[in-house]
């Protein structure tokens, strides 16, 4: 049985700890409605350049010039993850539901005989894919100097890809990030980014469109951009997804410290009440024998 | 009469309402863009996009960095990267 004074020690530091889980909580609930509002304000962006690109696509996809962004270099061998983590913790199962898929992934496309690297961004990923896969990443980017990673750290990211495509390190590569649903559930995703898949065509038909210049040079300026975009929105929904699971973690975390209070005070006052009992029949005790 | 014009960038939506005319600065040199317009696609340099509200009226200046316009059966719409304040 812990001592009165130990129990006490006890319940002072979960209480210090509860402290900085509701700050926590609570900075994570401010910080997400401003990385919700981003990625909300992002969307028309994607989606009319998702458009933009479906219409071109359609018409240079069956050409032999078709670029090799989208074309792909001939060959699937060598695939490239590219695994978007956060650069905190203190956000529950995110990190580890992202990692856990982007192995998943990874183990398929050995399973198929192909070759797998990871490109990482943000710092949590690092340690847990280099235990698995020691030889396997190429390269990181951290985005844990900024404050808000923005468009800029996106394209960033797309040139440090687009280089190492060109120069033939990869011939497929995917995009694993977390996708923002609520607070409660962000579910890490896999989609692909190089080559760019071929959207589906909608109205094809419709009004002749005149392309200033022709369709290959705007198609060629517009897939680098295009997989901006991609990174960029992914990296918008693992901001939002990291406070979501930031603040729910945390709110677990400080119910979890509450029942653990009780508990302790439960405990501190019955042996307080034992000690005192004591005491009383020690007195009355002596008083009868005299 | 008017021409719905839609200027985006990855950040945020910053202009979306309806004007009389847009000059865009294209790649291949500047085109004004009225209600009616056949659909265009094309690439823009960087410089200053015009926007006429009113027929004869200022323009008004928006310098934007790298991306493309599009014009469709809703309007224009300009996809730019950066909006210089």
């Amino acid at each position: 049985m812990a001592s009165l004074k130990e129990l006490k020690g006890r319940i002072n530091s979960v209480k210090s700890t509860q402290k900085i889980t509701k700050a926590k909580q609570m900075v994570a609930a401010a910080k997400l409605r401003k990385a919700q509002a981003a990625a909300e304000a992002a969307r028309p962006y994607s989606v009319r350049l998702a458009a933009v690109m479906a219409s071109l696509a359609g018409k240079v996809a069956g050409r032999d010039g078709a670029p090799k962004l989208l074309a792909g270099t001939g060959s699937d061998k060598k695939h490239l993850l590219v695994v978007v983590n956060t650069d905190k913790g203190l956000c529950g199962g995110l990190n580890s539901n992202i990692v856990k898929e982007a192995k998943a992934k990874a183990r398929d496309l050995i399973a198929q005989g192909k070759d797998v690297s990871f490109y990482l961004v943000g710092k949590k990923g690092r340690a847990p894919i280099r235990r698995d896969y020691p030889d396997g990443i190429t390269a990181n980017y951290d985005t844990s100097t900024v404050r808000n990673p923005g468009y800029e750290e996106a394209e960033a990211i797309a040139a440090e890809l687009l280089a190492l495509f060109e120069a033939g390190k990869f011939d497929v590569a995917h995009l694993v990030s977390p996708i923002f649903k609520s607070a409660l559930a962000q579910d890490p995703q896999t989609v692909q980014l190089i080559p760019v898949p071929a959207p589906e065509a909608g109205s094809a038909g419709g009004a002749a469109v005149e392309y200033e210049p022709d369709e290959e040079e705007i198609l060629a300026e517009l897939l680098p951009r295009y997989i901006k975009t991609l990174i960029f929105g992914a990296l918008l929904e693992r901001e939002a997804s990291e406070q979501g699971a930031s603040m729910t973690a945390m709110d677990n975390a400080t119910r979890n410290a509450g029942d653990l209070i009780n508990k302790l005070t439960i405990q501190y006052n019955r042996s307080r009440q034992a000690a005192i009992t004591t005491e009383l029949i020690e007195i009355i005790a002596g008083a009868e024998a005299l | 009469m008017a021409l719905h014009f839609e200027l985006v960038t990855p950040e945020k939506l910053v202009r979306s309402d309806d004007v009389h005319m847009v000059v865009v600065p294209g790649t291949e040199g500047d085109f004004g863009v009225l209600e009616g317009h056949a659909p265009v696609m094309s690439t823009i340099r960087d410089g200053a996009i015009q926007v006429y509200k009113t027929e004869g009226a200022q323009p008004e200046n928006i310098e934007v960095r790298g991306g493309f316009a599009e014009v469709g059966d809703n309007g224009l719409t300009v996809l730019a990267e950066r909006v210089e304040d």
